[in-house]
């Protein structure tokens, strides 16, 4: 879809009288002088990323608007890739052809490393919303930029948010085991957890690693497989509908741990789940990166999202939506500071990023050399009343931690 | 030793599901030796029936079985005498465009209508088990696979019984033959591949229950089927249920000795042996 | 017009055409020019030789994954560890063929032994460690480097090679199918019985496409390692790749020489031209682009199920060696 005249308009005309008046900002700072901004955004938005795509869209169409109200005017350009690695590069040449002067994009490691050659041969940069792949930002790239934890930083923070919230609830699991979908990001994180697990001072042992298809048309096994190891304690890394089909199938085989916990992997906090399982999803936990709700920049995407999506919920798409706008945010400050529109100076200010009011927990967003933002937290996440729900860390808590979590049985799908 | 029980259990319970999603691909390539390379397309466009239904009328899936089957038929009668009839006897690879062609049309078409999300019916027994001594039988596997035996029977009957099913028979072996007596071949083809899709809408009906409905799900389902029918033997209903069986439960095991994630490299396996050794299939009939 | 200016012609406007269109444009043709390849190298084996293959992705991924882990461990150049990367796809796809001829699975029966055995890999490739599994196989990124041997540099660099690919495994068609071989290929399209009883040796034949076949896509797969610098199993050797690479050739005209390329420039501008036009009109909802492109496939496969460049040749008068 193009957003071109859509986006602008509403950047000009809504944007300042409705939005805007909620924070106070100066009104005409979104009209500066000259042409705005133009962002070039790529997400899988069909084929079988497109739930994820559809989700982090939905951050982008909201964002001119937001962004205007801080005072930064864009231009959004959206494409489909389709999920397939052939197109993100010709859709990234193609937007950049158009006229972009940064691109954003694109959920998927594969994709988004294809849209990297691209930008690296332009010397367009590229702000990642999603992409966890470690390999990305150790390719050697200059003008790459990712405002996302990589696998690596995914796992140690949700191992360590574990042994907190053993610590909060005084309760210790003695056995976990780890199962995960054997697709790029699964394999990413069951590296990650082989390299971290022994040197984190885990208080329980780990059994055994599973590692499954997330296509398999059911998931009984795995899940026969995790009860016969007699674990109490499961950390899951699901795909998106597979996490479904894992719940369930443990209610079924009546497999009760003390806790399901997943170091910030997708499926646990989609609308699907919830649809799919109902309170049957209450109680599991995710470990990642989640909007600071208390920040007043978090409330207005909120706000905004509320009224452009009213059948979907911010809470749920929160995480898709929040690092999708965040990229965007850092691509307009980069070009405000550069004071250009010019994709090199946007390059050398996004090395200088310096962004301590944005949506997502962790410290200010800036980059280090690689072009990696290491000071991303996570907070624990767990579905309470079918609503991902923050837990731990207390100082951004919603609720307190239910752990170890009640029996399947007296719950309603 | 008992979890080796519900491995097993599981393996064939699963199997006879995935016989279940075969079944129609069966009926349509062992009678009109057509590629239905839309038959995954086609079972999650039954899925979503299902759950169109499920949610405007409130009512359980399997009611609308019956309607949603005869439904498919029809789609299928219409597909095969407007579309796939002048392609019969064409070289294979021009019928495998045009399914393919068709398949990309209704997955994408699902995905414009119904977007990305799983779509979920629920039912109340969905979490409900057997227990059958301390064996756990998940129930709405059970009736699936009831379903699946009831219907691979209903149509060995059909096949074996009937006026109408013999005369498909005679096509499927001697189609010259078929239509030295007289037999109205294309009237014959539209309706088997009007059965075969019919059978695609009630295993989809069926498959809601344990699945949600999602278009990216269509080209798995169809890979599948085809290793079912081939490992199985064409147009053989019994092959379709054994190929099932035999793949579910040697996953199972596979899963569950060695890794879960190898589960399908073992189904490659076992179609690549039958397709050397014996390609008519473990129930076909030697051409 | 005749076949050989028709050529010449295209030739002279594609080796121009870097220095007049954009970024975009080229890379539209980059992909253009590498589903020709692709489609030519699969035609050998269907087109000639009459041999349904539907797991062409495993030659590609193959090929990728040699060159590129040569590449990374050891710094070998592309254009050497394209060599050995034939050498294994070519191996893999004579070992296929043997099967399969040797058991007599034939037709469709072939297709899904290839599948098969393409699944089979990418599984495989799920599961090996020291090519990173289904975490994917990066390259290092080269910065301003321009080194054609190693297949480091611009898009235009790669835009060259892919159409010094495709022109090449045009002419090695051509010439193939001219040849003595080309000719046992055709009998044995026609009628591999009546082939055999006039003195073709059936096997060889067939294993001869094959291995012509599987290592043309092998260096195709080695282009895709070095112009993507990353690869994962799950897309590599994926069904939808291997079903992508069949549409041109099939499209274009099967068994033709022109037809895999008419048939590449007809299907990646149609996608690119829908994308574009449903932009324009604002109609872009996801999956829109994807149902319009199966109506035209389906179209096409209704009105010409021979393909377009037979239709086209007789538009412009030309024989049939086209």
């Amino acid at each position: 879809m193009t957003y071109r005249l859509r986006s602008s308009r509403r950047a000009l005309l809504q944007g300042a009288a409705a939005a805007g008046l909620a924070a106070g900002l100066p009104l005409g700072a979104a009209r500066a002088q000259g042409p705005a901004l133009k962002i070039g955004v790529i997400l899988p938005r069909s084929g079988y990323l497109a739930q994820a795509g559809q989700s982090c869209q939905r951050g982008v169409d909201i964002a001119p608007q937001v962004l205007s109200d801080l005072g930064h005017r864009v231009e959004v350009v959206s494409v489909d890739f389709e999920s397939n690695v052939d197109l993100a590069r010709t859709q990234a040449e193609k937007l950049i052809a158009d006229g972009a002067n940064v691109l954003v994009g694109a959920f998927d490691s594969g994709g988004t490393s294809a849209i990297a050659q691209v930008c690296e041969q332009k010397a367009v940069p590229l702000v990642i919303n999603v992409a966890a792949a470690p390999q990305i930002t150790e390719q050697g790239f200059k003008y790459v930029f990712r405002n996302f934890p990589t696998s690596v930083m995914l796992v140690r923070n949700g191992l360590s948010l574990m042994k907190e919230m053993f610590k909060a609830t005084n309760v210790t699991p003695k056995s976990g085991i780890f199962i995960h979908a054997n697709d790029t990001f699964g394999q990413a994180n069951r590296g990650a957890i082989d390299r971290l697990f022994p040197t984190l001072d885990m208080p329980f042992k780990l059994v055994d690693a599973i590692a499954y298809d997330p296509r398999a048309q059911d998931l009984s096994v795995e899940v026969t497989k995790c009860k016969a190891s007699g674990a109490d304690f499961v950390i899951v890394t699901t795909r998106a509908g597979d996490a479904i089909r894992l719940i369930r199938e443990m209610v079924k085989q009546r497999y009760e741990p003390k806790g399901i916990v997943s170091p910030g992997s997708p499926g646990m906090y989609d609308q699907e789940f919830y649809d799919g399982l109902g309170g049957y999803s209450d109680y599991t936990i995710t470990n990642l990166p989640w909007p600071n709700f208390n920040a007043p920049i978090t409330k207005r995407l909120g706000e905004a999202f509320a009224k452009r999506f009213p059948q979907a919920r911010f809470g749920v798409d929160a995480f898709n939506v929040g690092f999708t706008f965040e990229a965007m945010l850092v691509a307009a400050d980069a070009a405000k500071r550069a004071g250009s529109r010019d994709s090199r100076a946007i390059a050398e200010a996004l090395r200088s990023t310096d962004i301590a009011d944005h949506v997502m927990t962790g410290g200010t967003i800036s980059f280090d050399a690689k072009g990696q933002n290491n000071n991303i937290a996570s907070a624990t996440v767990q579905n309470l009343k079918k609503t991902p729900t923050v837990v731990l860390p207390r100082e951004a808590a919603q609720a307190k931690p239910v752990f170890p979590m009640p029996g399947w049985r007296g719950r309603q799908a | 030793m008992t979890v080796y029980l519900d491995i097993v259990a599981s393996g064939v319970l699963t199997g006879l599901v995935y016989g279940l999603m075969a079944l129609g691909l069966s009926v349509i390539f062992g009678v009109v030796r057509v590629v239905n390379f839309a038959h995954g397309e086609l079972t999650v466009a039954a899925m979503y029936m299902a759950w169109v239904m499920a949610g405007s009328l409130g009512v359980d899936p399997i009611l609308t079985l019956p309607l949603i089957a005869a439904a498919l038929f029809a789609i299928g009668y219409a597909l095969q005498r407007h579309l796939v009839e002048p392609f019969i006897g064409r070289p294979e690879h021009e019928q495998f465009m045009l399914l393919l062609a068709v398949s990309i049309i209704v997955l994408n078409g699902l995905l414009l209508v119904f977007g990305p999300d799983a779509r979920h019916v629920a039912v109340d027994y969905a979490y409900d088990s057997f227990e059958l001594g301390p064996m756990l039988l998940d129930t709405v596997r059970v009736y699936a696979a009831a379903a699946a035996m009831v219907l691979a029977l209903g149509l060995y009957l059909f096949f074996r019984f009937t006026d109408l099913g013999t005369a498909i028979r005679a096509c499927a072996d001697n189609l010259l033959g078929a239509q030295v007596v007289g037999l109205d071949v294309r009237r014959l083809y539209a309706l088997t591949f009007g059965l075969g899709c019919a059978l695609v809408g009630a295993s989809g009906t069926l498959m809601v229950l344990m699945r949600d409905a999602t278009p990216i799900l269509a080209v798995q389902l169809t890979l599948l089927a085809f290793i079912v029918v081939i490992i199985g033997g064409l147009g053989s209903m019994a092959g379709a249920l054994v190929g099932g069986v035999l793949i579910g439960v040697s996953e199972a095991l596979a899963g569950f000795l060695l890794m879960p994630s190898l589960k399908s490299l073992f189904s490659y396996g076992l179609l690549i042996l039958v397709l050397l050794l014996r390609p008519e299939g473990l129930m076909g009939r030697r051409a | 017009m005749t076949a050989r200016n028709l050529l010449l012609g295209l030739l002279a406007v594609l080796i121009a055409a870097p220095a007049v269109i954009g970024a975009y444009p080229l890379a539209v043709l980059i992909l253009v020019l590498h589903y020709a390849y692709l489609g030519i190298a699969w035609n050998v084996m269907m087109g000639f030789a009459g041999l349904l293959s539907l797991g062409h992705a495993l030659y590609v991924g193959l090929g990728a994954y040699v060159a590129a882990a040569l590449y990374a461990s050891f710094g070998l150049p592309a254009l050497l560890g394209a060599i050995p990367a034939a050498i294994v796809a070519t191996l893999a796809g004579l070992g296929i063929g043997a099967l399969g001829f040797r058991f007599r699975v034939n037709g469709v029966y072939f297709a899904l032994l290839t599948i098969a055995f393409a699944e089979f890999t990418r599984i495989l490739f799920d599961h090996m460690g020291w090519t990173g599994g289904s975490s994917g196989f990066f390259l290092p990124v080269e910065h301003g480097q321009l080194n054609p041997i190693a297949l480091r540099g611009p898009p235009v660099l790669f835009y060259y090679v892919a159409l010094v690919m495709t022109a090449g495994a045009f002419v090695l068609a051509r010439s193939l199918m001219r040849s003595r071989l080309g000719y046992a290929w055709l009998a044995i399209r026609e009628d591999p019985d009546s082939a055999a009883a006039s003195g073709v040796d059936v096997f060889r034949a067939r294993m001869a496409a094959v291995a012509v076949s599987s290592a043309l896509t092998s260096l195709g797969g080695v282009f895709y390692a070095f112009y993507y610098n990353n690869m994962y199993p799950e897309q590599i050797f994926s069904m939808a790749r291997s079903i992508e690479i069949i549409l041109a050739p099939i499209i274009g005209g099967l068994g033709t020489l022109f037809g895999p390329v008419l048939g590449s420039f007809v299907l990646t501008l149609l996608g690119e031209g829908t994308t574009g036009l449903l932009e324009h009109f604002g109609w872009a909802a996801p999956g829109a682009k994807q149902v319009i492109y199966g109506l035209a496939l389906l179209v096409i496969v209704m009105v010409q199920p021979a393909g377009l460049w037979p239709w086209l040749a007789k538009r412009l008068r030309i024989g049939r060696d086209g």
